[in-house]
């Protein structure tokens, strides 16, 4: 019962952060200083166009009008028109949000498995050569800017050894048929093997580039989890009535040393939808972070606020889900 | 600088020198070998930023194209890039920018996160719940996508970039600062000095502040390795410094599609960055551990 209350709570709790969220995205067009329409358009623009572009943007009505226009908007699911193409933004960023959301799962998946693993092995073994170097890696993993990871891992595996493809979603010879819009998918239903083998093959790079810091992170942070609570009493009771280690360390322990692990892989989705970006600007993945980066370029505002409306709505929506399997798992917490 | 602010509070009592936390601190640092390499790491990059003009060979705008995308020689340490510069050169330059940015975006967001966070945590009431909601919305995007959105409205140059960045990184410290005034408001030596009429500025100035420090300086340490990487991110996009700024971000991405015939002029900017980001993580875990023992693992 709490936790439905608890629960009940925590979504109404989004509603002035999604607010304030539409108050910034707003702004973004409207906080530009000088005439925003003749920035877009630029100085060789006639004043014909740029009243023309003031009135498609609503910028000529007061701001209060303008905000809650934006916000009917928005809530009614029309997230604007590109000004670059001409076409809405709700139907033009699907295919592009897929992508993003192909590419995180993957990356997060790499991350996760990774990550906790070595979290748990060094915490197992501590202080062996195992744990010196996975937290060695760990640590040079934290400080890497991902855009210079991405660009080795193109050079070396791409150009240099020609192991595996430097751009794009699959082979442009071989297109996949788009339904799901989810290419590994797509492939499966299907039954096009060799082209899932390629967009599996397309994954790795970028999924590597963008999956390194939350799999450093997710590393250590499992490390400190684990060595914290295989100190507790209830593991040295199991260790104490002849338990295989491995399931001291596998059953037990990890099922604990998991919450605050939680909490951070809900943290780093948020932070990879925001590396997708540099990531996908890198590998030419058609994906929302290079559809605003591409409409930075064009001063193409409309896309650049849609884009960032969205990827911070699922971030939200990733931490509330994170905050609600939080106080599924963990009694304990005060539903505060 | 830390010799002097040891010398201040260490005191005597009772002709028995009591050693101040600080000082304890600075002994525990000095045993932690990471934070050391760390330290060294800093400190190499700061003189390398400080002495720029005598240690770059070449200036780092002007290059004859004859000599352009030519590897590491006698000559060029680092090689040459797509303009025939020294590469070596712009990477010692770059040094300046990004202990620049860094070091001053996170003073900005110290500053104002500080200011932000003992409002809220001193005061309460709406002061606390507009400070804080206002904090909710700003974490409630990815921090390299507000940094977006506002060189995107300001326009892409290096200062607006560290404004951003200074700005995208203020919750973190204002929430920080916040949670240690409510928790030192329950202190009884705050209480005692409520008590006895002392004003709400002297209680700040000597008890809040000075008891929030540690954390501030934990958090600062490593934020300053988000900044210099966030600095780069931007000007890898675009958004940063610009040409002919020899920014490493902006370096990598003016490189990159020279990478197979000169790799040299984007491994080298991009091992700086590594490098002095990775320093600035260690000193700060091993500040953690130092300043906060509840925090050791």
């Amino acid at each position: 019962m709490a936790l439905l209350s608890y629960s009940i709570r925590r979504i109404f709790m989004l509603i002035p952060v999604l607010l304030g969220m539409s108050i910034v995205v707003f702004s973004i067009i409207r906080a530009i200083p000088g005439d925003p329409a003749l920035t877009i358009l630029g100085e060789k623009a006639s004043p014909k166009a740029i009243e023309d572009l003031r009135e498609v943007l609503g910028l000529n009505n007061p701001w209060y009008i303008q905000y809650f226009d934006y916000l009917k908007q928005i809530i009614t699911g029309d997230l604007g028109v590109s000004l670059h193409s001409g076409a809405s933004i709700t139907q033009e960023i699907g295919p592009y949000l897929a992508a993003t959301t192909e590419l995180t799962i993957v990356s997060m998946l790499f991350a996760v498995i990774i990550g906790v693993n070595a979290g748990i092995l060094s915490a197992w073994k501590q202080n062996s050569w195992f744990d010196y170097c996975a937290m060695l890696i760990a640590l040079i993993g934290v400080s890497m800017p991902i855009f210079w990871l991405g660009l080795m891992e193109q050079w070396f595996f791409a150009q240099e050894l020609k192991w595996l493809p430097s751009v794009g979603r699959d082979n442009s010879r071989n297109p996949v048929e788009a339904i799901t819009q989810f290419y590994i998918l797509d492939t499966i239903m299907a039954g096009q093997w060799d082209q899932l083998w390629e967009v599996v093959k397309h994954l790795i790079l970028p999924g590597v580039a963008l999956g390194t810091i939350p799999m450093a992170i997710i590393a250590r942070i499992t490390r400190s989890s684990m060595l914290e609570v295989m100190r507790a009493d209830y593991v040295r009771t199991a260790r104490a009535k002849g338990l295989a280690q491995f399931w001291v360390v596998y059953k037990h322990a990890l099922k604990n040393a998991m919450i605050p692990v939680l909490t951070v892989i809900g943290l780093q989705t948020g932070l990879l939808l925001g590396g997708a970006v540099l990531t996908e600007t890198i590998f030419g993945w058609p994906g929302v972070g290079r559809y605003i980066f591409t409409a930075i370029g064009n001063r193409d505002y409309p896309v650049i606020q849609s884009g960032i409306l969205v990827i911070a709505t699922i971030f939200v929506l990733i931490n509330l889900l994170v905050d609600l399997l939080y106080a599924y798992i963990d009694p304990r917490i005060k539903y505060r | 600088m830390a010799e002097t602010h040891v010398q201040t509070v260490t005191w005597k009592v009772k002709d028995e020198e009591v050693v101040s936390p600080w000082r304890e601190a600075w002994r525990a640092l000095r045993k932690n070998k990471l934070a050391m390499v760390g330290l060294a790491i800093i400190l190499f990059f700061v003189a390398v930023a400080v002495f720029a003009p005598m240690i770059a060979p070449y200036p780092y705008d002007e290059g004859e194209l004859v000599m352009k995308n030519k590897p590491p020689s006698g000559e060029h340490w680092f090689g040459t890039d797509y303009n025939g510069r020294d590469v070596f050169s712009r990477v010692v330059y770059g040094a300046r920018i990004s202990l620049w940015v860094g070091t001053f975006s996170v003073i900005g967001s110290v500053v104002a996160g500080t200011i932000l966070g003992l409002l809220a945590g001193f005061y309460g009431k709406w002061i606390d719940t507009l400070i804080s909601r206002i904090f909710d919305i700003m974490l409630a995007f990815p921090s390299i996508l507000l940094a977006i959105a506002i060189v995107a409205i300001l326009g892409p140059s290096l200062q607006n970039a560290l404004l951003a960045i200074a700005i995208i990184n203020i919750p973190t410290f204002g929430r920080l600062v916040r949670s240690r005034v409510l928790s030192l408001k329950e202190e009884e030596f705050v209480m005692a000095a409520r008590a006895i009429g002392m004003k709400d500025s002297r209680i700040i100035m000597q008890h809040i502040l000075p008891n929030s420090l540690a954390p501030i300086i934990v958090t600062g340490t490593m934020g300053i390795a988000t900044a210099i990487i966030e600095a780069a991110a931007l000007g890898f996009l675009g958004l940063g410094a610009q040409p002919p700024e020899p920014e490493w971000g902006k370096m990598l991405s003016d490189s990159r599609q020279y990478i197979q015939k000169a790799p040299w002029t984007v491994i080298f900017p991009g091992l700086s960055i590594m490098l002095t980001v990775l320093g600035f993580n260690l000193i700060g875990d091993g500040l953690r551990d130092a300043l906060d023992p509840r925090m050791k693992n």
